[in-house]
């Protein structure tokens, strides 16, 4: 071996020669058999593609969306989709996941067992699965229109969906959300006085009780005087099928059902082992300060757990993102059903739409990461 | 001389011992604890005599077809008649002797592997050769016997296929990634870095559907992949990137001067690596990666959407056999059933690894 060869940093600097020619020359194969591919099968590339007319109607749209539409519409319908369905799924989730992780605390044998059982049967069956079963089988077997489950005229539950009433804001509703505002920033001011309050006095102030009847009367106060501008439209069956209201197709039911009840499970574990992880010791000094048991969880020990239990918790919200590209195998328009699925049918540019569709997700991850960092940096002990 | 004679102690009270105790203290220790007993009587009650009644009571399991189903329990014998459908999907009927060897010899070198001391060379030649001869066995056409192309495959038999190699295959690659991520040279490290956070950053159905479009473009004409081989393809790139990140959290645990002893020890970067550092990184992090081979046992269902029949789409295909119409509830339950037990005893024996590698710990 000569002598050069020996020499750590030179034979670092050989080693990515040798990967980065690898590298590029690997690149290069594929970009050229991909070119020679996609001319010998006359697919266009570019993409010009996006402003073409996509020739196809989507079922449901939060944007205006006809069959003129072009593909970068369809693009922006199904992110909006990926988008709607996520949000619902992380709050359905994250609801179902702390019952479920407080469950688990329990004292009570027959409510932890009933949690962990619950765990273990959702958590080890495929996602895939459960929001096929959803779709073919549970929403699929409720019934017809005309025999729908009926709550109170208002919310009628049959195989088309879930029908709800749905709030119309006339003129002047903005009164209420300025109402709404002040009282949010009436509670974080009240908040923040009877802090300093009682740091420097001792004395404590009913902060939650007070900013609940804040919250509750100042936007109903609004509402009264602004002449009460919201009203519901409520769903009436005709013909078949139900109009008018709030509409929630068994696609979207089927993916928000099954994915919130299997994220859930992992969000229920992290907050039972971020609670878990807090320390016995810190329980007991702080039952010997004689703090009640409610206040041992608010000041001692919830504050440690979350430094634990948040950033896994962000992770299943991100994975519960990336799942409800699973609504491909039932239909739901979102991103990948059809972007990466119709609209690649229709113009064969798989690799742009592909592309297209993964940095799009990817942005997506990037943002969430940033939050996960963020808070992480803001939740780290501050050590002198 | 009065003899003192101690007294046996007195029994607690009858309420503080055996099952009355118990039943105080766990579920009616406080008026609140008594009405969250109630609410969880009331849960299993809606859940279970009506699942019980459908799956066993009103069940029929005695027949071969569906007329021999009646009422509203549940249909086993649509399971059972199709349960060759379920476990090997299309492969041809009088061929089926061929997967179950494959997974008759499997069992058997597990429990040789177990039972058997010593004879580690053995065991390992064994281990090696077991993919050869499954392949072989599986695809024939060799040997006398017919080919069975994979579009045959399919059910169980091929979600176990798609498993195992997405294990093996995915692990070497997710250690390289690792190492490179950890590499002190910038380009290594960074195209790992790039790489591990692509695929971490997007969902396995667009890997999925890349890998089955647009991989064939990437390759001269001529050049075919199997399907199976695309998916494959899609999920060993894909969970490589899991298990790099596993592996990753594991040096992580690993104490500097383990490194500083290797290096005083003259060991050069590949033996450093292969004989101090990977076996203790490995070790710490086994909990993580089982919980990666598991979400890969269960994101293997994902094939069926590029057009794979594995285990979880026979549901699709046995319901929609013209003489089994509407039998989707039982296949989704049974396949659910078969799915569970995998990934549950997958989860068993890592707890069971977690407690046995723990060498730190008295024994």
């Amino acid at each position: 071996m000569p002598a050069f060869l020996r020499n750590e940093k030179i034979r670092g600097i050989l080693y990515q020669i040798i990967t980065i020619t690898l590298f590029v020359g690997f690149l290069f194969y594929i970009a050229q058999n991909t070119a020679h591919n996609i001319e010998q099968r006359g697919i266009k590339t570019g993409f010009a593609f996006l402003h073409a007319t996509a020739g196809f109607d989507i079922t449901e749209s939060p944007i205006p969306f006809t069959p003129q539409s072009t593909h970068w519409d369809v693009f922006k319908v199904g992110l909006l989709n990926t988008l709607i369905v996520s949000f619902w799924g992380i709050v359905l989730s994250s609801l179902i996941g702390l019952l479920i992780g407080v469950w688990r605390l329990s004292g009570n044998w027959l409510i932890n067992r009933i949690a962990a059982a619950y765990i273990e049967t959702f958590r080890n069956i495929p996602v895939l699965l459960q929001i096929l079963f959803w779709y073919n089988v549970v929403l699929a077997t409720l019934p017809a229109a005309r025999h729908s489950i009926n709550f109170f005229d208002a919310v009628f539950i049959n195989n088309r969906g879930f029908f709800m009433p749905e709030l119309v804001f006339g003129p002047g509703s903005w009164l209420i959300g300025a109402a709404l505002f002040m009282a949010v920033v009436a509670i974080y001011l009240l908040s923040r006085w009877a802090k300093k309050r009682q740091e420097e006095t001792g004395e404590q102030f009913p902060v939650f009780v007070t900013g609940l009847v804040l919250l509750v009367l100042l936007p109903l106060l609004a509402y009264l005087v602004a002449g009460r501008p919201v009203t519901a439209v409520y769903p009436e069956l005709h013909g078949f099928n139900f109009r008018g209201g709030k509409t929630f197709t068994p696609e979207f039911l089927a993916l928000l059902f099954a994915l919130s009840i299997y994220t859930a499970t992992f969000i229920g574990e992290a907050i039972r082992s971020g609670i878990e992880a807090v320390p016995k010791g810190q329980k007991e000094a702080a039952t010997s300060l004689g703090l009640s048991p409610m206040q041992q969880l608010r000041l001692v020990v919830l504050p440690q757990a979350v430094r634990i239990a948040i950033p896994s918790i962000i992770n299943q919200y991100l994975n519960l993102i990336k799942n409800s590209s699973l609504a491909a195998a039932i239909g739901y328009p979102e991103l990948v059903t059809i972007f990466a699925g119709t609209s690649l049918n229709q113009t064969g540019q798989a690799l742009e739409i592909l592309l297209i569709t993964m940095l799009t997700y990817l942005l997506i991850s990037l943002i969430v990461s940033l939050i996960l960092n963020w808070f992480n940096a803001k939740m780290k002990i501050k050590e002198r | 001389m009065a003899v003192y004679s101690p007294k046996p102690a007195k029994e607690p009270p009858l309420l503080e011992r055996g099952p009355i105790a118990w039943v105080r203290h766990n579920l009616l220790s406080s008026p609140f604890n008594i009405v969250f007993t109630i609410l969880g009587i009331a849960i299993l009650y809606m859940i279970i005599p009506p699942f019980v009644k459908w799956a066993i009571l009103d069940a029929h399991f005695v027949g071969s077809s569906k007329a021999d189903c009646g009422g509203d329990g549940a249909c086993w014998i649509f399971v059972r008649e199709k349960l060759n459908m379920f476990f090997f999907g299309f492969y041809p009927h009088a061929e089926l002797w061929r997967p179950k060897t494959v997974i008759a010899v499997i069992l058997a070198l597990g429990a040789f592997a177990k039972f058997v001391p010593g004879l580690h060379r053995l065991k390992l030649a064994l281990i090696v050769a077991y993919p050869v001869f499954a392949y072989l066995l599986l695809h024939g056409g060799h040997f006398g016997l017919p080919l069975v192309e994979t579009s045959k495959w399919g059910g169980l038999l091929l979600t176990l296929v798609i498993a195992t190699v997405g294990i093996v295959l995915s692990f070497p690659l997710g250690i390289l990634l690792a190492l490179g991520r950890q590499s002190k040279l910038p380009i290594i490290k960074s195209l790992s870095v790039f790489y591990i956070e692509f695929v971490r950053g997007v969902p396995l159905i667009t890997v999925l559907f890349m890998a089955s479009v647009v991989l064939p473009l990437f390759f001269p004409e001529g050049i075919n992949f199997d399907k199976l081989v695309r998916a494959l393809i899609g999920i060993t790139l894909f969970e490589a990137a899991y298990v790099a990140e596993n592996i990753r959290s594991g040096f992580q645990a690993i104490p500097k001067g383990q490194y500083e002893a290797a290096d005083a020890l003259g060991l050069g970067y590949w033996q450093k690596m292969a004989l101090v550092i990977l076996p203790q990184a490995i070790k710490v992090t086994i909990p993580n990666l089982v919980g990666t081979f598991i979400s890969l046992f269960k994101d293997t269902s994902l094939v069926m959407i590029i057009g794979l029949f594995d285990l979880l789409a026979m549901v699709t295909v046995t319901a929609n056999d013209r003489d089994w119409l509407g039998m989707d509830t039982e296949g989704y339950v049974f396949v659910a059933f078969v799915f569970w037990i995998f990934t549950f005893s997958m989860s068993m024996v890592s707890k069971r690894l977690e407690k046995k590698l723990n060498t730190d710990k008295g024994n």
